[in-house]
């Protein structure tokens, strides 16, 4: 039979987690500065192509975002695997462009109108059909400033 | 005597912690928004612009880079590798051995400099991509033909001032950006001729 020892009386001093509140915090904090809010769903699967000579996007404020690529898996019994363009939350056609443009400039400040640029967030694996598409569209609607979306190498 | 206040108990403060830190873990995202930038031609106020009152533009001074539906590429009519690409770009901007089927160079003034600088007077790059070209395509040569551009510029700053370009201050970017290297890119209408579907 076994010997069991018999307890020292000492007991193992529980475990202090009077710093895991600071420790979270700290993590919530950095969370909180170095991210920013979801703006809109995405319904179209993003991947972004890879370049090396990028520029940051300044003013969060000036910047209007349109979305392209292929839907998501859950919409894709609904519209298919070709690429899609994406306007706030919903699909869109490249005619609705212009006046996707036009209310966002109403939306600006009247100084800041001129500055306005347009994020173009395109799937690397669209044809160019759509960006072709998008850019007279953007063209039409006065709104040259524009941004490819893109990853640092 | 003050009474003693009683500890309170802050046994539940991690538990909001992490509850907070979650909901800013699925609510926000990490984008850094970065790319490239670029301006689009404004649109012809007529669509019935006639195209002789163009100016003329030389052979020698377009650099035509041409992207097929299969992503592939053609450079001053001949087939090309991307990772070939930005060295061509920058052999034609720059016109370093003064060709004769590269730009014509000549003395330039410019005024930021108060001197006259042996430049080429003009050179423009058009891009053609098809309907069916991957975006994918596409961006890498708009970054091969960025980083000809910043690379010249980049060798020039440094000769003239000592310093890369993005470390010097506005006027002077301003100066190498509008008179010595120039970004001319000027992308045509796409056409859609390789069955790109």
């Amino acid at each position: 039979m076994a010997v069991f020892k018999k307890k020292n009386g000492k007991e193992l001093a529980a475990l202090s987690t009077a710093s895991l509140p600071d420790i979270v915090f700290m993590l919530l904090f950095f969370f909180m500065v170095s991210t920013t809010m979801r703006e809109v769903t995405l319904n179209v699967e993003i991947k972004y192509p890879e370049a090396t000579q990028l520029s940051k996007l300044e003013k969060k404020s000036l910047v209007t975002f349109i979305y392209a690529g292929p839907p998501v898996k859950q919409l894709r019994h609904q519209f298919g695997k070709e690429a899609q363009i994406q306007l706030n939350d919903r699909f869109a056609s490249a005619s609705e462009i212009q006046s996707y443009i036009a209310t966002e400039r109403e939306k600006m400040k009247e100084a800041d109108r001129p500055k306005m640029t347009v994020s173009l967030k395109v799937d690397k694996t669209t044809r160019m059909l759509t960006v072709t598409e998008i850019k007279q569209a953007l063209r039409k609607a006065q709104a040259l400033k524009i941004n490819y979306s893109a990853r640092s190498k | 005597m003050a009474r003693k206040v009683p500890e309170i108990n802050a046994g539940s403060m991690a538990d909001i912690a992490f509850l907070l830190l979650i909901f800013f873990l699925v609510t926000t995202t990490m984008d850094t928004d970065k790319g490239l930038q670029r301006k689009l031609p404004p649109m012809p106020d007529n669509e019935n612009i006639d195209n002789n009152t163009a100016p003329p533009v030389h052979k020698r001074d377009v650099f035509v880079v041409l992207i097929n539906s299969q992503d592939q590429l053609l450079v001053q009519n001949e087939p090309c590798d991307i990772t070939q690409l930005k060295e061509k770009a920058k052999e034609f901007i720059a016109n370093p051995a003064n060709k004769d089927n590269l730009p014509e160079k000549a003395n330039k003034y410019v005024e930021g400099l108060g001197r006259e600088i042996f430049l080429c007077k003009k050179a423009i790059i058009s891009l053609q991509n098809d309907m069916g070209t991957s975006y994918n395509a596409y961006i890498s040569v708009q970054n091969e033909l960025a980083r000809a551009y910043d690379e010249l510029r980049d060798e020039f700053c440094t000769k003239e001032w000592g310093k890369k370009f993005a470390d010097l201050d506005q006027t002077k970017q301003d100066i190498v950006r509008g008179d010595i290297y120039p970004q001319i890119i000027s992308e045509a209408e796409p056409k859609n001729l390789g069955g790109g579907n």
